[in-house]
């Protein structure tokens, strides 16, 4: 499996530095879990983290007591049991399984229309929110642009909007200037986490109606 | 409690002495070799390999959350946390991965967005890294001289550029924020840091 669409350098610097919002993160920290190219990049943006805690600023001194007090809280609580490790998942990677489980069958998917279903996914905080789109092969997404940026990752099947192909692992970055209508391409239904940082806008008119009613 | 209290003191005088010639036997050259201080932690639990690297580490992990707008007292207690946090996730360190200073960068980063946010960061899958394979040194040797190279490459760049480099790691800022905070127009700040990185990375090759 080759991934021909990856994260652009703001996406991974803003998220070296934790500047993302959950919903983007977690779009970015899915993608990375498929795409060794990409977190090879982001463990080099994390690196200047280091190379700006080691040199960026001036040291702030810490009170005379500090290495002593750290010291008794070494022992004072029992070292945290490491997470026990997820097993592999062939549609769902590690990141989102913390938000959807392991049962695609289990998910609460809603209607959009045309079998398009989405699942809204319980991200905190402003600044995006998340779903999973399920899309019948060879069916079409509503036409939609956007405010503000759209991903939109493929985690099965694959689906192509006006220019280009997306197979598993495929991000889509989508600015406010695109329109775009993904079809889910080949006899395989098409799932992809999508993330908005505003609400989508359709352009027929019916969809826009119901926009308040699906949160899309 | 009198008691246990003033044997801990003397304790913590004698780890105090060994601290400081522990950074001293470290001191050759190149400065101490952390990615061993902290495999010495990691492994073998060595509370003054530890006090170097607390040493060295805490007044640099709370000056970066100040500059991330922490006032000095709060900085001093989540610094604290980030530090007791490097000793209770030893287990996780590999200096294959990650330099020393770019692991600890990471968990000041994730308290920061813990404290202030206190939403999740979602993080990638682990990598498959084959069970209980030894580190190979040439890949630590790499891993902090990675570090070392961006924090020299990173001191040639051209003052405004670094400053916009720095300030979107210390803080919570998005682009537009920073350019609410230096007057600076949103394009200007976005290709400054194009340019930076850039830039940077023609330094590395």
């Amino acid at each position: 499996m080759t991934i021909k669409h990856h994260l652009n350098d703001d996406l991974l610097m803003a998220y070296a530095a934790g500047n993302l919002s959950e919903a983007f993160s977690l779009a970015v920290a899915t993608h990375i879990s498929l795409c060794d190219e990409c977190r090879a990049a982001l463990a080099a943006y994390e690196a200047m983290g280091g190379a700006i805690l080691e040199g960026g600023a001036d040291l702030a001194l810490m009170s005379e007591d500090a290495l002593v007090r750290a010291m008794a809280r070494l022992d004072a609580l029992p070292a945290p049991a490491a997470s026990p490790k997820k097993p592999k998942h062939p549609v769902l990677p590690a990141p989102l399984q913390d938000y959807v489980g392991t049962d695609l069958s289990a998910i609460k998917w809603r209607k959009l229309g045309m079998g398009v279903r989405q699942a809204i996914l319980p991200t905190k905080g402003k600044g995006g929110s998340a779903r999973l789109l399920y899309i019948p092969a060879g069916q079409a997404v509503p036409d939609h642009g956007h405010r503000g940026m759209e991903l939109t990752l493929v985690l099965k099947g694959a689906f192509r909007d006006e220019t280009q192909h997306f197979a598993r692992g495929d991000i889509e970055i989508a600015t406010e200037a695109d329109e775009h209508t993904p079809v889910a391409l080949g006899d395989e239904d098409c799932i992809c986490l999508a993330v908005t940082d505003a609400p989508l806008r359709f352009n027929a008119l019916i969809p826009r109606l119901m926009q308040p009613i699906f949160r899309i | 409690m009198l008691q246990a209290s003033s044997g801990m003191r003397k304790g913590y005088a004698g780890l105090a002495n060994k601290v400081s010639e522990v950074a001293k036997g470290q001191e050759t050259g190149a400065g101490p070799d952390f990615a061993s201080l902290m495999l010495a932690v990691r492994d073998q639990g060595d509370r003054a390999a530890y006090g170097v690297v607390f040493q060295h580490f805490a007044p640099r992990v709370k000056a970066f959350l100040m500059k991330s707008g922490s006032d000095a007292a709060l900085a001093e207690e989540l610094a604290q946390d980030v530090m007791v946090t490097v000793w209770h996730k030893s287990a996780q360190f590999d200096p294959a991965r990650a330099s020393l200073s770019t692991w600890i960068f990471t968990i000041a980063r994730n308290r920061r967005i813990d404290y202030f946010r206190r939403t999740r960061r979602p993080e990638p899958e682990d990598l498959d890294w084959g069970a209980g394979e030894e580190p190979d040194a040439a890949d630590i040797y790499q891993s902090a001289e990675e570090t070392r190279r961006l924090g020299a490459a990173l001191s040639t760049l051209p003052e405004p550029q670094r400053a916009l480099i720095e300030r979107a790691y210390y803080g919570d800022l998005s682009h537009s924020e920073i350019a609410a905070q230096t007057g600076l127009p949103l394009g200007t700040i976005k290709s400054r840091i194009r340019l930076a990185l850039e830039r940077l990375r023609q330094n590395m090759n």
